[in-house]
């Protein structure tokens, strides 16, 4: 069972990300080019000004207002891009298979990391459960997003301290981290490859058309 | 447009004349508004007031002997007879040459002239409602509302789009069973539409084609009242093929922007943009001005489209009389000139007029303004000369000369240059 | 959260259009509709949005019905096109009716929330494609449908006969001249630098905005025309209720206008939907990224008349006067500071707003909501306690509205909560305060 998910599984669920991910970022392009008034509004300069202004915190009017949220928001995003990439074990496990390895994160700083993962996890799921205007427009499908995303961190910390039977959890956590590589490209996760063309779109329209700011 | 026998009939010896020192008219009346130029470049004219505050036409300097409370809308017709729009007791009526309409109007506005002159048409508000004075003769019906209209080349019809039932305020559901049609001579057609637009009669007067509305979104042309079987998402103003009765139109399907004649797609290419089709004058060619992409703009003939392409904006197309070539008014970062064959002339203008072919067709002229001052270009040169107001140049019968009328310090000259001296 | 009972509005361009509607014909014009032309912003914005409710906060609607998540942007957008997605098309009349309500009649789409969205996602576009949708199957407010059959019928928003434009223009011209010497509305003058365009309620009922024009125009010594045929309107519903063809037709019939009589630029009266229309959704339907002709919108146009010295101030106006920001031309254009610029030019006491420039609430009566006529009137003005609270903050007596919709949404704001406030144009500030040459005096 281990070597299937952390062998053969990590492939297919690698090539289906990338895979999927090309193939959703295709399509898109495909349609954006027969849509036929999406191309040529596009710039690069206010595609690229509206994209920065929302990838620095409280660089946006939104973000301001809504400080608590901005932090978690970002620090969710950062340690859940950054943890699974420099984590030690990770690196290991690259070097072991390929013979490569890069820069790792302390093993502290990225439990941190994990914990702050999880612990954004939580707060967004409490948004959605006592926020009405969330609450309004929350599905089953948003709990189980958030569950993909939270569970290949929750199953990494407990495999990291071993407080459940090692093995399972271990497995568990391939598993879904597997699951959330093969999600992103066919579910809402993937407005993390959209992120920067509907920003860069929109920061186009406002920039270049409307003589405004978006942020 | 002048038969060639009338432009053989103007004087093309005289090189230069001063026809009227307008600066000389502001002593005589204490308002003047736009001056016209006669097609023929023999007189100059302009809506003046007079010092006891009516309103009169003056020509090379002598006025009217009728004066009105109001008058606009002065134009020389295409045989030069001078016409305008009269107010007089509250009642409008058209001027020609100082002589008035017998009947007058609650209103009476949009005069069109037949392409000879001869017969000049309005829209009018009578007291049986809306409808069309033909040369001093008004429909006998009247209709709730009537717009615009076409007149037929022989002179013997209007065309215009009318209500024919009254519609209360808001009252969409009765809008919807079709209150519009178009009436010929004030007859309605039998059947009502949603709408109807760009009215055209067919080149022997006996057929009217009109764009219709059959459904919300749905789209027709019809002739005689009879729409075509096919509906489109959406058409433009349609023209008579120039022999016989078939219809061209510029319409959308699916895929974009074509022609159809009789509702058939006659150009295999689509557009994101298509319309302003003209046929040459054999008759043998199409051109349009359509956007191969969007954003860009060009002229397409007979279904294929210029190489080069235009940010702005390009205008209706302009055939040569051999029928072998086409310009067009072409629009680029806010930049007018005149592209023939698809090649932009060099120099961009603040405004640019229609281009004019010499009767063989090799050489091309526009009139263009460039900082406030008016330019004769020919094929692409700035002429030498300069001027304050400038109208649209003539080729003489021979195409060695150009007619320039032209404003230079407040007095207006007819000149007659030849064109290597432009 | 309690659900506070919404008054049923009776609207026979909901009520009795949905009667006629099968259930086939709902199906087949959703599809055509989602497929056809629309298809990449709508599937992106689809799979981007992560249902978190930020946007709530950028509507004044959801502001001013105390937070009731069904007034957010995210809410709108759920209740109408997610739904009918998940549905693929398979929704009644009813649900179309609710859709109609919502988009035509709740949503100003004046694209505040795209800018509180983080992913910048168009909700104005999802909520215009719903428009177009209902549109599609004929379910439009009845006052708005009212409006749209004007545009197709006479090319203006208010029905207005051909002669009666003319003759408004000419009895306006010598209403001018009682203040101007020679004060002129020159029809067709053809080569004029500027054709000045406005909308069809100006000849309706606002006559004394064109008499205004003139005496303006004549001071500063423009030479302008405006076309004594179709084309003269620049405002466009149709744009709004969704029927895009209709819009196309309205705004060629403009730019040909121009192109008729040769002018370089078109200016446009006190309008922001006009100026969208013109400027960004009618040239983009007909194929023009651009406009053909450039179109500068009163607001810059008083701006460098002002500016350049071209309209001296005599004397500011007294009283403390605030503004409204259209935001077609504000968040739309960029406008904002020219207005202040305008409106410390002209004024003693200007008193500015918060929230202002791109973050200014809509007036709630744009994007053809306040078109959708008197049923609707009492939402629309609930709609936007907001923008009451921010102009009572600022303590003035006059607010300054550059735009048609904002002026009359604006009014009835004013009388509903009470604010004791005038409203005006900006035009009627400056021929109060500027100087008229000395040859011009009457």
């Amino acid at each position: 069972m281990y070597e299937f998910v952390s062998g053969p599984l990590v492939w297919i669920s690698f090539i289906v990300f990338i895979g999927g991910s090309l193939y959703r970022l295709g399509s898109m392009h495909k349609l954006a080019k027969k849509e036929k008034v999406i191309y040529p509004y596009m710039s690069l300069k206010y595609g690229l000004r509206s994209i920065i202004h929302w990838v620095i915190p409280f660089a946006s009017t939104n973000m301001r207002r809504r400080p608590l949220m901005t932090i978690i928001t970002f620090a969710f995003h950062i340690c859940l891009v950054l943890t699974p990439i420099f984590l030690l074990s990770h690196n290991l496990l690259w070097y072991q298979s390929w013979k490569i390895s890069w820069w790792t994160l302390p093993e502290g700083t990225s439990d941190i990391m994990t914990v702050i993962v999880i612990l954004a996890a939580i707060f967004f799921l409490a948004r959605r459960l006592v926020l009405p205007e969330v609450r309004f427009v929350t599905f089953a499908s948003d709990y189980i997003l958030l569950a993909i995303a939270l569970a290949p961190f929750l199953t990494g910390f407990l495999a990291y301290h071993q407080w459940l039977p090692y093995k399972t959890i271990l497995i568990l956590h391939i598993l879904s981290g597997e699951l959330m590589l093969i999600a992103i490209p066919f579910t809402r996760l993937s407005h993390m490859l959209y992120f920067v063309f509907t920003r860069a779109y929109m920061g186009s329209e406002f920039g270049a058309v409307r003589n405004s700011k978006d942020w | 447009m002048q038969s060639m026998t009338e432009l053989e009939s103007w004087d093309w010896e005289t090189k230069e004349r001063l026809v009227a020192d307008i600066n000389g008219w502001r002593s005589k009346f204490p308002v003047i508004h736009e001056c016209v130029a006669s097609n023929d470049g023999e007189k100059i004219s302009a809506p003046v007031r007079t010092e006891d505050g009516r309103f009169t036409a003056c020509v090379n300097g002598e006025s009217w002997e009728n004066t009105f409370e109001k008058l606009w809308s002065l134009r020389f017709g295409p045989d030069d007879r001078l016409t305008c729009l009269v107010r007089e007791d509250d009642q409008w009526t058209v001027a020609v040459d100082d002589e008035t309409w017998g009947e007058g109007f609650e209103y009476a506005w949009n005069i069109q002239f037949t392409p000879d002159g001869k017969s000049i048409a309005v829209n009018v508000k009578g007291e049986n409602g809306y409808g069309i004075a033909l040369n001093n003769r008004t429909w006998e019906n009247g209709f709730a509302e009537a717009r615009d209209f076409a007149i037929s080349p022989n002179g013997e019809f209007t065309a215009a789009g009318v209500q024919t039932k009254r519609l209360g305020e808001g009252d969409i559901f009765g809008f919807a069973e079709g209150i519009w049609t178009v009436a010929v001579n004030g007859k309605p057609w039998g059947k009502n539409f949603l709408n109807v637009w760009g009215i055209a009669f067919s080149s022997d007067s006996s057929k009217v084609a009109a764009e219709v509305r059959v459904g919300e979104y749905e789209y027709a042309i019809a002739v005689n009242g009879t729409p075509w079987n096919k509906i489109f998402k959406c058409v433009w103003e349609p023209i008579f093929y120039p022999q016989g009765d078939d219809v061209l139109a510029p319409v959308q399907v699916d895929e974009g922007w074509t022609l159809a004649k009789n509702g058939e797609l006659i150009w295999d290419r689509k557009f994101v943009q298509a319309w302003h089709q003209k046929f040459s004058p054999d008759g043998q060619r199409i051109a349009a001005v359509v956007a191969p992409e969007f954003g860009k703009w060009t002229i397409a003939v007979d279904g294929s489209s210029w190489n080069r392409t235009f940010r702005d904006a390009v205008l209706p197309p302009v055939f040569s009389p051999d029928s072998k070539r086409v310009a067009a008014i072409v629009k680029e970062n806010n930049r007018w000139t005149v592209a023939v064959e698809g090649s932009p002339w060099v120099e961009g203008f603040d405004m640019i007029w229609d281009p004019v072919f010499s009767p063989s067709g090799d050489r091309v002229a526009a009139k263009a303004e460039k900082e406030g001052k008016f330019y004769i270009v020919l094929d692409g040169k700035i002429g030498k000369q300069e001027f304050e107001a400038l109208w649209s140049p003539i080729f003489s019968p021979d195409g060695k000369k150009l007619l320039v009328r032209s404003i230079e310090d407040g007095k207006y000259y007819r000149r007659v240059i030849p064109v290597e001296e432009i | 959260m309690a659900e506070p009972a919404k008054e049923i509005v009776v609207d026979p361009g909901l009520d009795e259009t949905i009667k006629k509607l099968t259930p086939k014909k709902i199906e087949d014009t959703i599809n055509r509709a989602l497929t056809k032309g629309a298809a990449a912003r709508l599937k992106v914005y689809m799979q981007t949005c992560v249902h978190c409710g930020l946007c709530a906060e950028a509507c004044h609607f959801y502001l001013s019905h105390d937070k009731d998540p069904r007034f957010s942007p995210v809410g709108k957008v759920k209740q109408t096109l997610w739904e009918i997605i998940k549905r693929k098309g398979r929704v009644d009349g009813e649900f179309i009716k609710n859709c109609s309500r919502i988009a035509h009649t709740e949503c100003n789409v004046c694209r505040r929330c795209s800018m509180y969205c983080p992913f910048g996602i168009d909700m104005a576009y999802l909520l215009l494609l719903v428009r177009r949708i209902c549109a599609l199957l004929g379910v439009v407010p009845q006052y708005l449908q009212d409006t749209v059959n004007s545009h197709a019928v006479t090319m203006n928003q208010m029905w207005v006969k051909q002669d009666e434009w003319i003759d408004t223009l000419q009895w306006q011209e010598e209403d001018a001249q009682d203040e101007v010497k020679n004060a002129r509305i020159p029809l067709d003058k053809e080569g004029a630098e500027i054709m000045y365009s406005v909308i069809g309620p100006e000849p309706k009922f606002l006559a004394q905005l064109l008499g205004n024009i003139a005496i303006i125009m004549t001071v500063a010594g423009m030479d302008w025309t405006m076309p004594s045929f179709d084309g003269w309107d620049n405002s466009n519903m149709p744009m709004y209720s969704g029927d895009f063809e209709t819009m196309a037709r309205v705004e060629r019939k403009h730019f040909e206008a121009a192109f008729k009589l040769k002018a370089k630029k078109i200016v446009m009266g006190e309008c922001g939907h006009a100026f969208r229309g013109a400027v960004y959704d009618g040239p983009k339907w007909l194929a023009w990224k651009e406009p053909p002709v450039p179109v500068i919108h009163a607001v810059q146009f008083y701006y460098e008349l002002i500016r350049d010295g071209k309209i001296r101030i005599a004397r500011k106006f007294e009283q403390p006067v605030t503004i409204q920001e259209p935001c077609n031309i504000v968040r739309g254009r960029g406008l904002g500071d020219m207005l202040r610029y305008i409106m410390r030019a002209t004024c003693e006491d200007f008193r500015d707003v918060s929230p202002r420039y791109e973050h200014n609430y809509c007036c709630c009566a744009g994007g053809g909501v306040i078109n959708c006529g008197p049923p609707w009137k009492k939402s629309r003005v609930e709609g936007n306690k907001v923008k009451a609270e921010q102009l009572k903050a600022t303590g003035a007596e006059v607010v300054v509205t550059p735009c048609h919709n904002c002026h009359s949404g604006i009014e009835d704001i004013v009388n509903y909560y009470k604010l004791g406030m005038h409203v005006k144009f900006f035009s009627e500030i400056l021929v109060d305060v500027m100087e008229v040459p000395e040859d011009l005096k009457v």
